[in-house]
């Protein structure tokens, strides 16, 4: 079934695919890390991918901006292909955003600082257009009175929040995140999962690892579930959780479901 | 027994700290008598301090001698320190052998540097961007103004000598190693490996060739390697080879400092498509060069005071002022003095640095850090 759900993604591949990735592979020195990965993400769509720790989730979408080199296979993010030329790197990364699970902000700047930088570096705003534009994201991710404090006095759920609003300063046709929440206390996990819910219902294309099955559930359009560095299974939400096909995600469900 | 609470769940206040915790006795009992290993030290200090206080006042100050011609005039006065020979000798320590109608040049070269200094190194300074400006043109002038030429009449570099040359090879070597270790370090992790083994040879090149070998390359083997005919200034080939020297430890703390930053702070970096120079000028440079500060500074004091090892190839720092001074016969003996006076000048400004990086670090930091 594995075959049939790639066969019709790739036969549906128009102009309204965002992401494609084609028979791509990567190695970790003789280690093989990413087999064979065929993904096409339609515009507007929500992914969630999610599998065991090292099943290479957090690899594959590191790949999509190249913090991460495959080898073997093509990946075309928005038209442009990702390859050894600087060029083309820096064109995908201007439009993809990312969120960290260690929100890796920046610790000598402020709030502020943090979301104006690339702007203004990379996209050339003027620093006054910038800052309206942070102020409104720090707005939507509920947090504008905090705009010239430092990171490191703030909590961990509103650095990830920063963070967001970071990413969404550079306008992203894409957001990456690699398990936002993984290193948040749980009483801060919710009102990270409320903004990246937000972000979802206002239509923007993400892709995230995650182990927040509610957010799965209520938000992706296709939960992704991967192991020893192969999609095993993808399928809309209800049918991944009520109907698993395969044994290894049905015991990867039971585990993190029945506990 | 227990006592009823004395406040509602929830409702208790924040109270005093008991009043045996604070004030100065409780700072004394525990940060002086709390062991008795601790009172054993205490104890032992307070007789150490006892023994070498007054001894030192009385040999420096009480019973010293601050007038006299000569070494036997200042021994009659008093039978401590004789500072007179100091006095007399003060401008020589200061100026070295540059003639004396030019030496005002010096003084104008001091003063412009302490000028280029407050506006580099005090970010609240008074027209800082005019200064920024100045400190970028300071090194030219004050070339120009020690040097001469261009209206000035012209002074050999073998007439510097003493706190001048000091502050000459001093400035020079830590304003220069540090932009050059930045390159290095960065070049030790450079993808391109023709970069990085340039690096690397260089760094562990002048990281394992003691100094004094440098400086005796700069000042005789230099000429056999250079082509017939051109000979450059001894003190020139000394500052090249102090800052390069001072370079490689550079480069070698400021890589620690790279590698200490979290590899998150890279693939942020990346992620927001910064381009490389970018990336490290805006994010990794400025805390990577914070977490370095204190090696840095170590670095910087290091080179300032190994400028005393000129004297091996004949330059006459404040030491060789001093030892030169020794040998007149109306002051021999005096070697106590002098060391002193030389040491004090150098704990000033080392002193001065290490406070400075202090006060850099506490501004620098902003909350806890990953």
């Amino acid at each position: 079934m594995n075959n049939e759900t790639s066969a019709t993604q790739n036969g549906s591949t128009g102009n309204d695919s965002i992401i494609a990735i084609r028979n791509m592979h990567k190695w970790y020195g003789q280690f093989h890390a990413l087999k064979d990965i065929n993904l096409d993400v339609v515009r507007g769509e929500k992914i969630v991918i999610c599998g065991p720790s090292g099943s290479g989730k957090s690899t594959m979408i590191r790949c999509i901006n190249r913090l991460e080199e495959h080898q073997q296979g093509e990946i075309i993010v928005d038209g442009t292909e990702l390859t050894n030329d600087l060029k083309n790197v820096e064109v995908v990364r201007r439009e993809v955003g990312m969120v960290f699970q260690h929100f890796n902000l920046f610790p000598h700047l402020t709030v502020m600082e943090n979301c104006t930088l690339a702007p203004i570096w990379v996209r050339k705003a003027p620093r006054e257009e910038a800052e309206t534009i942070a102020m409104e994201y720090l707005e939507r991710v509920k947090i504008p009175d905090q705009a010239h404090k430092f990171p490191g006095q703030l909590s961990g759920g509103q650095q990830q929040r920063v963070a967001i609003a970071r990413s969404l300063c550079m306008k992203p046709r894409v957001m990456l995140f690699d398990e936002p929440t993984s290193a948040l206390d749980p009483e801060m996990i919710k009102e990270v999962l409320d903004v990246m819910v937000e972000l979802a219902t206002e239509g923007m294309t993400m892709l995230c690892v995650t182990h927040e099955m509610g957010f799965a559930k209520t938000v992706a359009d296709r939960v992704i579930f991967m192991d020893g560095g192969e999609i095993i299974e993808e399928n809309n939400p209800q049918e991944f959780f009520d109907n698993p096909q395969h044994d290894r995600t049905k015991l990867f469900l039971s585990q993190i479901l029945n506990h | 027994m227990m006592n009823p609470p004395a406040y509602k769940p929830g409702e208790h206040p924040d109270l005093p700290p008991p009043r045996s915790t604070i004030g100065p006795i409780a700072w004394i009992r525990t940060n002086l008598l709390s062991s008795p290993t601790n009172i054993v030290l205490t104890v032992l200090s307070v007789w150490f301090l006892y023994e070498l206080v007054p001894a030192a006042l009385e040999w420096g100050f009480l019973d010293a001698a601050f007038t006299g011609e000569n070494r036997d005039e200042c021994r009659e006065k008093a039978g401590g320190a004789c500072w007179a020979f100091i006095g007399e000798r003060f401008r020589l320590f200061t100026y070295g052998f540059y003639p004396i109608e030019e030496r005002w040049r010096i003084d104008l070269t001091f003063v412009l540097l302490i000028v280029a200094l407050m506006a580099v190194l005090w970010d609240q300074c008074p027209f800082r961007k005019q200064g920024l400006i100045f400190a970028c043109v300071f090194p030219f002038v004050a070339g120009w103004l020690l040097l001469g030429g261009f209206g000035l009449t012209p002074v050999d570099t073998d007439e510097f000598g003493g706190f001048m040359l000091t502050l000459v090879i001093g400035v020079t070597g830590i304003s220069f190693s540090l932009p050059i270790g930045i390159v290095l370090a960065l070049g030790r992790q450079s993808h391109l490996p023709i970069v990085r083994v340039f690096s690397v040879s260089f760094i562990e090149f002048f990281r394992g060739v003691p100094l004094i070998a440098l400086l005796f390359v700069a000042s005789t083997m230099l000429n056999y390697f250079l082509p017939r005919g051109t000979s450059f200034d001894l003190l020139l080939r000394v500052l090249i080879m102090v800052t390069l020297f001072a370079s490689a430890y550079m480069a070698e703390v400021i890589r620690g400092g790279l590698q200490a930053l979290p590899r998150g702070q890279y693939e942020a970096a990346d992620a927001m498509g910064l381009k490389y120079w970018t990336s490290m000028r805006l994010i990794i440079l400025p805390q990577a060069l914070k977490i370095s500060i204190p090696g840095i500074v170590n670095t910087f004091i290091g080179l300032y005071k190994d400028t005393t090892l000129v004297i091996i190839i004949g330059l006459l720092d404040p030491l060789g002022v001093g030892r030169s001074s020794l040998s007149d016969t109306k002051w021999t003996g005096l070697a106590n003095e002098m060391y002193l006076f030389v040491a004090i000048f150098f704990f000033l400004s080392c002193f001065g640095m290490s406070r400075y990086s202090l006060y850099l670090e506490k501004k620098l930091a902003t909350g806890y850090e990953r």
